[in-house]
């Protein structure tokens, strides 16, 4: 028997889930706490809703980048770099002023799942709005698993994808319409309804969830030759395509 | 190529484990009288849970409720009820009523969270990703169900 934690935690605007399946101890429960406290300087700083974020500052040019928390140039390079990696489909201003949501959120996830791990929770998930990191095993010999909502129909799958040390993200217009801008055109992105990425970071699998999302149709070509993360996307005509490594971690229905 | 069906593989603890329900009560006299045991080798319980529960033949029967949960829109609490392993039954037995924004939101997330639950009862599921739900999108998530039936 293994006794499990759990909490829910409302913040940057949406809602945290934390499954931890390791046996609770004192080390834990601070780094729970600490996890917490994480996601909420991570939206004090950088939320692009609060007027008073250090990114929103920064964005009005009230401060310099010297002046913000070191994290914030972190995040800066880092989406610099996932700018390159994808051919602008992913910037830090996708609609022309600084916002790097796109990578903020599974970076705050992936280092909240860190700091449960170094404290010994080996085995754990933290959904950040949709968003999925998982550590571990869901119990002995268990992979976790994680369902993949079908953009149709909020209380369905469309498929789950299984394994231990895995990351989810998922991009698309089922919560919040079109959203999600092509920093290409500043047009939203409307090709496809939803696309997942899976891999092993949610720092660069967030991120480029974003920027496949972006590329519609032409993700399927760029997520199957880049190394490490799989795709699986349905579009609006509700037609549904994924990357040749997916089905090795995926259950599909049949027909 | 590998593919399943995504109904398959759904056994008693896989879903035990993901909705890690406290005992509440048992409706199977039968299973009670044969074999009560601990729910520990199936269920792990939350420390402070009364570990009682019945199954027959490795199969859980009864009726589960989850701890009462605290959403920013007041209480929620779900119950379940399995027979010989199978998830039959999902109740919200406790929902927030405070205000009408709140009745707006029962009227919409409780059938949904109903049905939801029972979709994920059938294939063990951990977590869900999905496109960003807003804290108001959130209710209405697979991952409440999922979170509501864990609390």
């Amino acid at each position: 028997m293994r006794e499990s934690v759990h909490h829910v935690e409302h913040v940057m605007g949406t809602v945290f889930s934390f499954d931890i399946r390791s046996p609770r101890t004192p080390e834990i429960t601070v780094a729970l706490a600490q996890a917490v406290a994480w996601l909420h300087r991570v939206d004090r700083v950088f939320s692009t809703y609060r007027a008073d974020s250090q990114v929103s500052r920064l964005a009005r040019g009230e401060i310099v980048l010297g002046e913000c928390d070191p994290e914030v140039a972190e995040v800066l390079a880092m989406c610099e770099e996932t700018e390159r990696d994808t051919g602008g489909a992913f910037s830090a201003a996708p609609a022309g002023r600084l916002d790097p949501s796109g990578l903020v959120k599974g970076w705050a996830i992936e280092r909240a799942s860190t700091i449960l791990h170094d404290a010994g929770a080996r085995d754990h998930c933290v959904n950040g709005g949709g968003d999925v990191q998982a550590r571990g095993e869901a119990a002995p010999g268990e992979p976790w698993r994680i369902g993949l909502a079908d953009p149709a129909d909020p209380g369905a799958l469309v498929a789950v994808v299984a394994g231990t040390d895995l990351a989810v993200a998922t991009s698309g217009t089922a919560e919040r319409g079109h959203h999600i801008v092509d920093p290409r055109t500043g047009r939203p992105a409307a090709a496809l309804a939803s696309l997942t990425l899976v891999g092993r970071h949610l720092t660069e699998v967030d991120a480029l969830a974003t920027a496949a999302f972006v590329m519609g149709g032409a993700a399927r070509d760029w997520a199957s030759a880049r190394p490490g993360v799989e795709a699986f996307a349905i579009g609006c005509d509700r037609t549904r395509w994924w990357t040749p490594g997916f089905e090795r971690l995926a259950l599909l229905p049949t027909g | 190529m590998r593919r399943a069906l995504i109904t398959t593989g759904s056994t008693v603890a896989g879903i035990v484990l993901l909705l890690s329900f406290k005992p509440h009560h048992s409706t199977t006299a039968k299973a009670a009288a044969a074999t009560p045991q601990t729910t520990g080798t199936a269920a792990p319980a939350p420390s402070s849970a009364p570990s009682s529960s019945t199954t027959a033949g490795g199969k859980a029967s009864g009726t589960y409720k989850g701890n009462v949960i605290d959403t920013r829109w007041g209480p929620v609490q779900v119950e379940i009820t399995m027979a010989k392993g199978k998830l039959t039954a999902v109740k919200v037995v406790q929902v927030p009523t405070e205000n009408p924004r709140d009745r707006e939101i029962n009227q919409f997330a409780v059938p949904q969270l109903t049905q939801e639950a029972l979709t994920a009862g059938n294939a063990r599921i951990d977590s869900v990703s999905g496109a960003t739900y807003t804290s108001e999108g959130y209710i209405q998530s697979l991952q409440s169900a999922l979170d509501a039936a864990h609390a």
